[in-house]
């Protein structure tokens, strides 16, 4: 099944045009024109009790018919809290317009265990929950039907639902979902219903409008930062720049007796001043000259760590891979006429750079602490917030936020910590605002990695022996999250050790080696260097094999019609082997995470002085199902401007310890004038793929570009980014 | 005592002159939709109108702003009806939102004063940064705008 994601229509045109094929199902798109009309509260968070007219944890229905579903995923900006009820209606059979949505409560979840790891986290929304959440609208479904049956004496067998309404065929008898609901919660089901089967959807699979956008053109969506609570006052931090380092000592004269300071708040690791508004606690804070114990981590740079993961690539591995003999073939090659590929690539530590800098608003009371907070996973802020204040998780509450974007960097949730830790200090509920060069300087980072590629070719160009080799930070090992006893974890080889390129003998080894500096998740996490190093070397094998890319792929994956569809997708529609002008090139990449396909053709200009525009992106996706394709669309153009400012800017470096940028003059974006053309199109292979749609978009972006450098000059870029590679004019 | 004037309505406030503008909206005045991004006027999101041109409120102070009328996004309609807000509801441009507050209020002041805009024209005029790169729509939610406000 291929469709198409017409971005050259508007948005209102295609929900027209996917509403007016909806056959018999009368969905009501409201298009509210008023912020009033938004079907999510300003302030996302649901109530932590279970409501009167709930039909299940998942839903409630009022007597006035409307409906309220809760999300077990948050929104920050990946869409979940449209998809997901769309999820939940589809099988509920009820007027989407009537249709409201609320995150689902932590704490009812740490009491109930009933919606799932509410992680909002590896693109993960529809990809696990895509189940349950059918099940809750098949059984609340099937529930009201039983409850009308009831009432009219008749068996449910003869009733049928639609619309928000119960319908007794022969009588001509029906009742409102409203006016059932309260019987509907009492109804027991002997077996719960089946869920329906991907070509029986009628709601899944249309572009309807977002929920959250008419709060989100007004002003009026409440991110942590906005938290407003009576008595609060503000703290502005500064922890040590180097990580791992104490506070030894500060003079708080400074501070003291300015405007509105409050308290200069000492920490293990930081210092905090606390004023009665945040600009006056920023400026008091700016004053203060805090010594620090740096210890050894004060003499590091980032020359020392570039060559420390080039070193770690002579050393010993351990193998996440091992098939066949990669020696004996490499011996053989070695020989008349054998070809043998061998290059090291590079990728540095890159910021998330969030928009909402990283932020915690905590109100602590004798057995009680609540929280305002924008975090990707709450059941673990319980947990975080709990060792943190020393009170037990059921203590606490967690009111999640709109995030002001999450990319990854809102699990680790540092900036609750210190919040709670001043607050102790200070006895008021206080809001903690990191300023940008705080959250740029005290990131957890998307680790640095060196491989070494090396691969024999045959005598038709085809590769029969890979051997990678990888050495890169541990995730798990920075975050805590794990000892990772046996050396290897999946962030590392990702991208690497599952190719799925065919190729008789594959060898993947990895050396996972920490710095102090901490690492951590960041958009499509091992993926977004593994893809730039796996798909830029395929392209150099390809071309060392006198071969085209594009077909060289294709046949190397063969044997999957998914990646073969996609790969076609992008082909067709990226004009490949189109001639273009000289300075000018195309470069192909496809890459599978989290269990969608993505493939991207970039078209770049190097200008004479070598300078890379990337003028357009054709892109094509897989994600098995598509439940909105105007979300997949926009968090495909989403990954592909993330994976670009990475690409073309991105870079963290270290100096005496400390991270060297801090804000967006030296810590790039792409924006609006080095933003591409962006095309998407589904290419869906259906089946039992549910993929996720968050990440995967970022993955091919950087080696599609830097394929197409390739092409536009003849150099192969191995080391990102792209502003640091030396190139010549057009080739 | 400084003077101006936020959506309508005259404020006198005894505050230190050199506060930037925006926390003076966001803490003083409790008007939240106008956001902290970056500190430095690099990033856009705390956009506002400033006797109607667009002003990246983190980098003046309020003390400049002294008789002036101010425009936040919580004031550029009573309706979220502004072609610009029209626009991006159709568009369906924000993911995360967290900048569009400050990017729907540089698109309306640069309307006014390129009512037919070109490519060329919005990539020479609107930098504000949007990490989620929802620019695609932005782009075409600008071009929107300005044909609805034509009509």
């Amino acid at each position: 099944m291929n469709q198409i994601v017409q971005t050259s229509i508007s948005r209102r045109q295609f929900v027209t045009a996917s509403v007016s094929a909806a056959g018999g199902l009368a969905i009501s798109v409201a298009f509210p024109g008023l912020a009033d009309a938004a079907a999510i509260a300003a302030a996302p968070y649901g109530a932590d009790d279970a409501a009167p007219n709930e039909i299940n944890a998942f839903l409630v229905i009022d007597p006035d018919g409307s409906i309220l579903i809760r999300s077990p995923h948050n929104e920050m900006g990946q869409g979940a809290i449209t998809a997901l009820p769309m999820i939940v209606a589809e099988e509920l059979e009820c007027d989407w317009s009537k249709v409201r949505c609320e995150y689902a409560s932590s704490a009812r979840n740490l009491r109930d265990h009933v919606y799932g790891d509410m992680v909002t986290a590896g693109s993960r929304g529809v990809r696990t929950s895509w189940r349950m959440l059918q099940q809750a609208g098949a059984s609340a479904r099937m529930r009201l039907i039983a409850a009308a049956a009831r009432r009219w004496n008749v068996p449910a067998t003869e009733c049928e639902a639609a619309n928000s309404k119960v319908m007794h065929k022969s009588s001509g008898r029906s009742l409102d979902y409203g006016a059932l609901a309260a019987e509907a919660a009492a109804i027991k089901l002997d077996k719960e219903p089946a869920i329906r089967a991907p070509d029986q959807f009628k709601l899944i699979g249309k572009s309807l409008p977002r929920l959250d956008t008419p709060l989100k053109i007004n002003g009026s969506a409440k991110f942590a930062i906005d938290t407003q609570i009576p008595g609060m006052v503000y703290a502005a931090i500064a922890a040590c720049p180097v990580f791992g380092g104490k506070l030894k000592s500060v003079d708080e004269t400074p501070a003291k007796g300015r405007r509105g300071v409050l308290q200069v708040v000492k920490l293990d690791d930081a210092v905090a001043v606390v004023a009665d508004r945040f600009w006056r606690a920023k400026e008091a804070l700016a004053l203060l000259k805090p010594e620090w114990d740096t210890g050894a981590a004060g003499q590091t740079d980032s020359a020392q760590f570039a060559k420390l993961y080039r070193d770690t690539l002579d050393g010993p591995m351990v193998n996440a891979r091992n098939d066949g003999n990669v020696e004996d073939v490499f011996a053989k090659a070695a020989g008349p006429g054998g070809k043998v590929v061998d290059v090291l690539y590079e990728a540095p530590y890159l910021a998330h750079a969030c928009m909402e800098p990283l932020n915690a608003t905590v109100h602590l009371q004798p057995g009680r602490l609540e929280v305002w907070l924008g975090t990707q996973a709450p059941m673990g802020t319980i947990r975080q917030a709990a060792a943190a204040s020393g009170l037990k998780p059921e203590q606490i509450i967690v009111h999640n936020c709109f995030l002001g974007g999450g990319f990854g960097r809102r699990t680790a949730n540092d900036e609750m910590r210190q919040a709670i830790l001043v607050a102790k200090q200070i006895g008021k509920p206080v809001k903690l605002v990191w300023t940008r060069e705080e959250d740029v300087t005290h990131d957890r980072y998307r680790p640095q990695a060196a491989v070494r590629l090396k691969a024999a070719l045959g005598s038709d160009g085809m590769p029969v022996a890979f051997d990678a080799k990888i050495a890169v930070g541990s995730i798990l090992r920075s975050t805590g999250i794990s000892t990772v006893p046996n050396g290897i974890e999946a962030q590392a080889v990702e991208g690497i050790a599952n190719t799925n390129y065919k190729i008789p003998n594959v060898r993947v080894g990895c050396m996972l080696k920490n710095t102090h500096v901490p690492v951590m998740f960041w958009r499509s996490v091992g993926s977004s260097q593994n893809a730039f190093f796996m798909e830029s070397y395929i392209d150099e094998l390809a071309h060392a094999g006198g071969q085209d890319p594009y077909k060289f792929r294709r046949a190397l994956l063969a044997h999957r019609p998914d990646f073969i569809g996609v790969l076609d997708k992008i082909a067709e529609k990226g004009d490949w082997g189109k001639p273009l002008p000289a300075g000018r090139g195309r470069g192909i990449a496809i890459h599978e995470c989290y269990g969608s396909i993505v493939g991207q053709v970039a078209e770049v200009t190097v200008s004479p002085k070598g300078e890379v525009r990337v003028d357009r992106v054709v892109a094509a996706v897989d994600c098995g199902h598509a439940v909105n394709p105007g979300i997949i669309e926009a968090q495909i153009q989403s990954g592909v401007i993330y994976g670009l400012s990475a690409a073309l800017y991105g870079e963290i470096t270290i100096k005496n310890g400390a991270v060297e940028q801090n804000n967006f003059d030296n810590y790039e974006v792409v924006r609006l004038a080095d933003a591409p053309k962006i095309e998407v199109y589904l290419a869906l292979s259906g089946g039992k793929k549910w993929g996720g749609i968050g990440e995967p978009g970022t993955a091919p972006t950087a080696p599609a570009v830097a394929n197409a450098v390739f092409a536009a000059t003849g150099t192969r870029v191995r080391s990102l980014p792209l502003k640091n590679a030396k190139l010549p004019g057009p080739a | 005592m400084i003077a101006f004037k936020v959506n309508g309505k005259s404020y006198r406030l005894d505050i230190e002159p050199e506060t930037p503008l925006l926390w003076v909206i966001r803490d003083e005045l409790g008007l939240t939709g106008t956001k902290f991004g970056c500190g430095i006027a690099l990033c856009g999101a705390c956009t506002v109108h400033v006797n109607g041109e667009a002003v990246r409120s983190c980098g003046i102070v309020v003390g400049d702003v002294a008789g002036k009328e101010v425009t936040t996004i919580e004031g550029l309609s009573p309706d979220s009806r502004h072609p610009v807000q029209q626009a991006w509801l159709a568009e369906d441009v924000p993911q995360c939102g967290y900048c569009q507050s400050g990017q729907i209020m540089a698109a309306a002041a640069f309307l006014k004063e390129y009512p037919q805009p070109t490519d060329a024209d919005i990539d020479a005029n609107l930098s504000n940064i949007c990490r989620c790169g929802t620019y695609v729509r932005i782009r075409a939610a600008i071009h929107r705008a300005a044909a609805l406000m034509k009509t």
